[in-house]
Formats: structure tokens, C-alpha cells, sequence
């Protein structure tokens, strides 16, 4: 089990400069969205929707994906079905060997990020370039995606600046504009130059064969078009039944992610170039990915979780996001959704801590445009990791407590004494006591709350007392 | 007592079964179930009789009008128990707005205050215009919008002292939005989001007081 990353929470938290980036920059986003919905007076109509249909869908994803194949395929393309990330990488490794592949050019992909695929396949050799600003500025820095739709979400111009001069060799540069033109530069050579291009899929269509990909920059439209071969990674929740679902699904993507009504590219890949089209790729492959989705699918309750459309937005208005930021998260799905998914993915007893990263707060599930009712599935998590940890013999003065807890609620008699004996105890304050204190009760719970706060002081006259009181007064006015 | 003042006034004949103890939300919450199911099977008995029950927290209040009802998914006899009392067990605030149908309990309080929306309230049970038509309603009260009145205070049960720092910087971030408005008090109809914000406006010696809605509405 790991623990808590406690030095590494720390470490963001007592950075003010990127508390603000994160703070601005996720505010920021809020706004947009709030902005956006704003006008579109059926869009909760449009969450229950989507929610209704990826519900559907997750029911039923064995015959769509079968209807998915059938299409792709009789548009002249290729699946290839993947159990884990490791059957991925190597049929792309083994693809770049056999059409000896020395260039790749990718799109923003969460997916390849999950599955490692740059790393590996740098291995052969062959360069890939990131080609999401975003993604670029994180490939030249190495780092891993902070968020899932803005990546680079942490990094100020000033940052930027600084990988730029240092990974590119040009002149500092701070004017955003300038450093997109600096990037420009250097992708525009590499789609022209590349022979494969990667990208992800936002949606696969079960009825059309299409997979569909959405973006700002034209980079995935560029990665899916210029080389000669396309290969597209995607995990098996990414399907909808029809290409009229897209309807709903970008009314929603959108507007949750980043405050637009449509992005600025809406792409539709179906298969290689036909006889008398004059651009596309000349093959076509996708990678369908379940790498650990079909184990989520086995619980009722939490399968809710594939029906994420990876829109960001529960990680926007996280408060513990916007304190924490993107890299405290174990994996790269980060905020509310990668607490969710995470545990479901690689077993609960892996980061224990992170399903109670959350103050139960509720506004992840209020924004989902899927409405995945993430604090619930938190809630089952936690239970989960209660009972694994009560197997493993670990967590032992937690069970403990909450084992008196229940004991002491379900006996009014001693309820009664011990909230009298506790407005003794704690007097309130700044906790000044506890620094005589043994070591074990200074580091337990009550250390944790005054190192942030005071103790509110105990009311005067405990409300029994009071009630009692009352009651008294009542009876002998009403005896007179 | 404040609850039980502004009740009385309104004609209600108030009990408090000194049997009763808490709903289970911490052991539910920490993921201890079990010990949750005893806490709620013990809510269950002590308040089976009642009218209507008035929970002046809306954390407690979602607990056992929705979250019950998860705890007791394999046991149908207790379920049945819990769905007869969910209907009947009202956030404070709301019970004055949609059951007595009052906006105006004739109070007087002649303070600036900002109103801290309780994230259980204001997603779980849909509690946001009533207080604050409460609130306008009251004599000589100034009612301060904050611009992070949605946004959590970082209690969070257990959360508040296992990720202290996250907690106490949320805190922070509340309370400078409280500061902005400037507010005396900050309102809040959940005693959790209030210890949190006290504590925290006291350690940061803001002269800003944290009080329950009840308390405001029983002034005079």
C-alpha cells in the first residue's frame, strides 16, 4: 500500500505561485462553463440523456462493439483488440518495424498516456512528437499531464518561456502568441515529415464505424490526415450506439470542458482514403483498449465510472483539485474521476488514501455532463478499502475508534457522559495543551485539526441540560 | 435551543427524545458501514414516532434521507423503515419554508451577514433560496452575497484531519471570500461547515463569528 504523499501535498500547497495557477486557471474554466450552459435552458435534459445512453451502452457493450468492428472494417479499416496496455504498445512497435516507421505524430491522448505508449516505443528509436501545444510543452519538460483536457494547466508563459529557450534552443520568449508560432514552427515540419500519426477517439460510433475526435488546434485533424498511416487508441467505453447521439454528447463535451459550444475541429475518421479521395491515410488501424474497463464493468453501481467523456470538469471545480493539482494523483486521470477510477483500475489496496481525497463536497457529480455520481462511488470505495484493510490487519486504531464510535451512539447513557467528558477535555483554542500531550494523541486526529484551526470552545451548558431546564420550568408553570 | 425558540414560536410542540445520538454519517462517510448500520438502526428506533423531524445540519439530514437507504440496500424490513422516515426528516430551514410556509419568523438582527452554503444542503437536499429568504426577511439584517458562498469550507469529516493542509487551505480560501463582503457574521444552517469555519476564523483572529441560521431567526 502506498502512503498518503503527504510531503508532496505539502509541497503544492506551500507553493503560492502555483496555487494561483492552478486556482486562476481552473476558475477560470468554471466561469466558461457556467457561461456556456447558462443559455441553453435544456441542458440538465441534456446530461440525464447522455447519462441514458452511455448507461445503455455500458449494458450492452458487447453488441455494439461487435456492430463497431463490422463498420470499421467495411470501411476499409482494421481492429485490433487489446487486453492490456502491453498488447497495445507492441502492436504499435511492431506496426512501426514492419512499415518502417521513423517518425510519429500524435494527437492529445489520454489513453496512450495510460498505456505509457511514447515511452515505449521511443525505445525503438523512433521519434514521437506530441503535437498538442499543451502535450508538446509537457513532452520538451518531461512531465505528465496535470489535467486531463488543459495538460499543461500549471505552467505560466514564464514557464514556458523557459522550456522553450532551454529544449528548442530559441531566443526567450514570454507573448503566448509568439511561443504558439515558435511551436508552430517546428510541428508544421514534423506532420509533414511523419509517417504514422496517433491520435485518441473522444467518441467511437457503433453505427458508422467512425471514430471521432475533438480539439481546438487542428493538431488531431493534421496527425489523422497527413501521414500515411492512422492508427487511433481508444478504450472500450468511448462507444455510442449512433452517429444522431453526437447530437447530445457535443452539446455537452464542449460546453463542461471548456465553456464552448462546439470546439473549434469535430473530426469523423472513417477509415483509410477511398479510390478518388485526395488526402487521408492509406491505412487505417484502431486499437480497442480494455486494459482493466471490463473489471469496472462487473459492479452495478460503480460501472457508472466508463461513462466519463473526459470533459475535465469535475476536476475544475474540485476544491481538493484546486488545492492539490494534477501530479498528487497516483495515475494520469487526476481530480474526482482519477480518485474514482484509479482504485477500480489497479485494486483499492493500491493508494488507499485516495477515495478520502474529498470533502464529500458533491460538485464533481453536480457538473458531470454524464452525471456519474462520483461522491457515491467514492463512498463504495471507502467501504471497500475499510474492509480490505480489516483483512490485511492494517488501519487498526481507525477500526478501533469507529468500532467505540458505534458503541458509544447506540447507548444514550454514555453518549450523554462522553460529550460531557469532552467539553472538559477540549476547552477549546489553539490546542496549546496538546503540545504537553503524549506524541499518540498530538499526531492522531486532533493534531490534524489544530494544526489548521482552533477548537471552537465548548457551549456553556450542554443542550440536555438545557432542555431538561426547560422542560422543568414548563411543568411547574403549567402545575400552577 | 434557538431551533426549538423559533418552533415554539410558530405553534409547533417540539420534543427532544434524549435518546437520540447521531445518524452514523462518520463511520458511513470512513467507509465503516457496519458500525454506520448500528448508529442509524438506533436513529431509526428513537425517532420512528415522529411527526416530523428537524435536523438543524443538512449533512445529518442527507444522511439519513438518502444515504440510509444505501446502508439498508440488502435488508428490505429495515429498508422500508428507513423510507417511511425519509419523507419526514427535514433540514431546519426547510421545514419553516415548505411546511410552515413562513419566510418571515419576526426576527430582528441588526448585522451584516453572508450566507455559506452547506454542500449537503445545497446538493444533496436542493436547500439554497430558503435561508436566504429568511435571512432578508430579518429585522435590520444586511445579507452579504460572498462570491464563494457554493464553494466548500473543507470540513469533510475524517477529511479535515487526514488531509489537514487541503482542508485548512480550503478554509482559507472561504474565509477570504467572507472577508470580502464585510460581513460580522457568517451563517450556515450545518454545525460541521460552522465548527470548521469558527475554528478557522479564530485561528486566523478574524473578528467574523460563525452562528447557525437558528440563531439568527430566534433573535429578537
Amino acid at each position: 500500500m502506498n502512503p498518503l504523499p503527504a510531503r508532496k501535498l505539502n509541497e503544492a500547497l506551500s507553493n503560492p505561485k502555483l496555487q494561483l495557477a492552478i486556482y486562476d486557471s481552473t476558475g477560470r474554466l468554471m466561469d466558461k462553463r457556467r457561461a456556456a450552459i447558462e443559455p441553453v435552458p435544456d441542458f440538465q435534459d441534456l446530461r440525464a440523456q447522455a447519462n441514458a445512453v452511455k448507461a445503455h451502452t455500458i449494458d450492452n457493450l458487447d453488441f455494439y462493439l461487435e456492430q463497431l468492428e463490422a463498420n470499421v472494417v467495411s470501411n476499409g479499416g482494421k481492429v485490433i483488440w487489446c487486453r492490456d496496455g502491453d498488447e497495445a504498445v507492441r502492436f504499435v512497435r511492431e506496426l512501426c518495424r514492419e512499415k518502417g516507421v521513423r517518425r510519429i505524430v500524435k494527437s492529445k491522448s489520454m489513453t496512450t498516456e495510460e498505456i505509457e505508449l511514447n515511452h515505449e516505443v521511443e525505445k525503438d528509436g523512433i521519434e514521437v512528437v506530441e503535437t498538442d501545444l499543451g502535450e508538446y510543452i509537457l513532452q520538451l519538460a518531461h512531465e505528465k499531464p496535470y489535467h486531463i483536457v488543459a495538460p499543461a494547466l500549471h505552467k505560466t508563459r514564464y514557464d514556458v518561456a523557459d522550456i522553450f529557450t532551454e529544449r528548442l534552443g530559441v531566443e526567450r520568449e514570454e507573448v503566448i502568441e509568439k511561443q504558439t508560432m515558435i511551436a508552430r514552427r517546428v510541428l508544421r515540419e514534423k506532420f509533414v515529415t511523419a509517417d504514422l500519426g496517433i491520435t485518441g477517439a473522444n467518441f467511437l460510433v457503433a453505427d458508422s464505424g467512425a471514430v471521432v475526435v475533438v480539439e481546438n488546434e487542428g493538431n488531431a485533424r493534421l496527425s489523422s490526415s497527413a501521414p500515411r498511416i492512422q492508427v487511433a487508441v481508444a478504450g472500450i467505453e468511448k462507444l455510442i450506439p449512433r452517429a444522431q447521439d453526437l447530437a447530445t454528447f457535443l452539446k455537452v463535451l464542449g460546453r463542461s470542458a471548456t465553456g464552448q459550444p462546439l470546439t473549434v475541429y469535430t473530426s469523423f475518421l472513417s477509415g483509410p482514403r477511398r479510390p478518388g479521395e485526395i488526402d487521408g491515410p492509406e491505412e487505417f488501424y484502431l486499437v480497442l483498449l480494455d486494459n482493466g474497463r471490463t473489471k469496472v464493468l462487473e459492479d452495478k453501481t460503480k460501472r457508472q465510472s466508463l461513462y466519463c467523456i473526459r470533459c475535465g470538469a469535475c476536476l475544475n471545480h474540485c476544491p481538493v483539485y484546486r488545492k492539490i493539482g494534477g501530479h498528487n494523483y497516483p495515475w494520469v486521470y487526476s481530480g474526482p474521476i482519477g480518485a474514482i477510477l484509479s482504485p477500480q483500475f489497479h485494486g483499492v489496496t493500491e493508494d488507499p488514501w485516495l477515495p478520502y481525497a474529498s470533502s464529500l463536497c458533491g460538485a464533481c457529480g453536480e457538473v458531470c455532463p454524464v452525471k456519474i455520481e462520483i461522491p457515491k462511488i467514492l463512498l463504495a470505495l471507502r467501504a471497500e478499502v475499510t474492509r480490505a484493510k480489516a483483512r490485511e490487519g492494517t488501519g487498526k486504531w481507525e477500526r478501533l475508534a469507529f468500532r467505540a464510535f458505534a458503541f458509544v451512539m447506540t447507548r444514550p447513557k454514555l453518549y450523554e457522559l462522553a460529550t460531557f467528558a469532552a467539553a472538559l477535555l477540549f476547552p477549546g483554542g489553539a490546542g496549546e495543551w496538546l503540545k504537553s500531550a503524549p506524541l499518540g494523541i498530538r499526531s492522531g486526529p486532533l493534531g490534524g485539526w489544530v494544526s489548521q484551526r482552533d477548537l471552537p470552545p465548548p457551549a456553556p451548558k450542554a443542550f440536555r441540560q438545557l432542555w431538561r431546564e426547560r422542560q422543568a420550568r414548563k411543568d411547574r408553570s403549567g402545575n400552577r | 435551543m434557538a431551533v426549538v425558540d423559533v418552533l415554539e414560536r410558530l405553534g409547533y410542540e417540539v420534543d427532544f427524545p434524549e435518546r437520540q445520538t447521531c445518524c452514523g454519517q462518520p463511520a458511513f462517510n470512513t467507509g465503516f458501514r457496519d458500525e454506520a448500520r448500528a448508529v442509524a438502526d438506533h436513529f431509526l428506533r428513537v425517532f420512528d414516532q415522529a411527526d416530523y423531524v428537524i435536523v438543524p445540519s443538512g449533512s445529518c439530514c442527507s444522511m439519513v434521507a438518502h444515504h440510509f437507504a444505501e446502508l439498508y440496500e440488502a435488508d428490505p424490513a429495515a429498508l422500508e423503515k428507513a423510507r417511511r422516515i425519509e419523507h419526514r426528516v427535514y433540514e431546519f430551514s426547510r421545514f419553516l419554508t415548505e411546511v410552515a410556509r413562513v419566510d418571515d419568523v419576526g426576527a430582528r438582527f441588526p448585522h451584516k451577514v453572508t450566507y455559506h452554503d452547506s454542500c449537503h444542503a445545497l446538493r444533496e437536499l436542493g436547500v439554497k433560496h430558503g435561508p436566504r429568504r429568511l435571512l432578508s426577511n430579518v429585522r435590520g439584517l444586511t445579507l452579504a452575497e460572498m462570491d464563494k458562498a457554493e464553494e466548500c469550507c473543507g470540513f469533510g469529516g475524517t477529511f479535515s484531519v487526514k488531509f489537514d493542509g487541503v482542508s485548512g487551505g480550503m478554509a482559507a480560501t472561504k474565509i477570504d471570500s467572507i472577508h470580502r463582503t464585510g460581513a460580522d457574521y457568517v451563517v450556515s444552517i450545518d454545525s460541521s461547515c460552522l465548527m470548521q469555519l469558527q475554528g478557522a476564523l479564530l485561528r486566523r483572529g478574524s473578528p467574523v463569528k460563525a452562528i447557525h441560521l437558528a440563531e439568527v431567526l430566534a433573535a429578537r
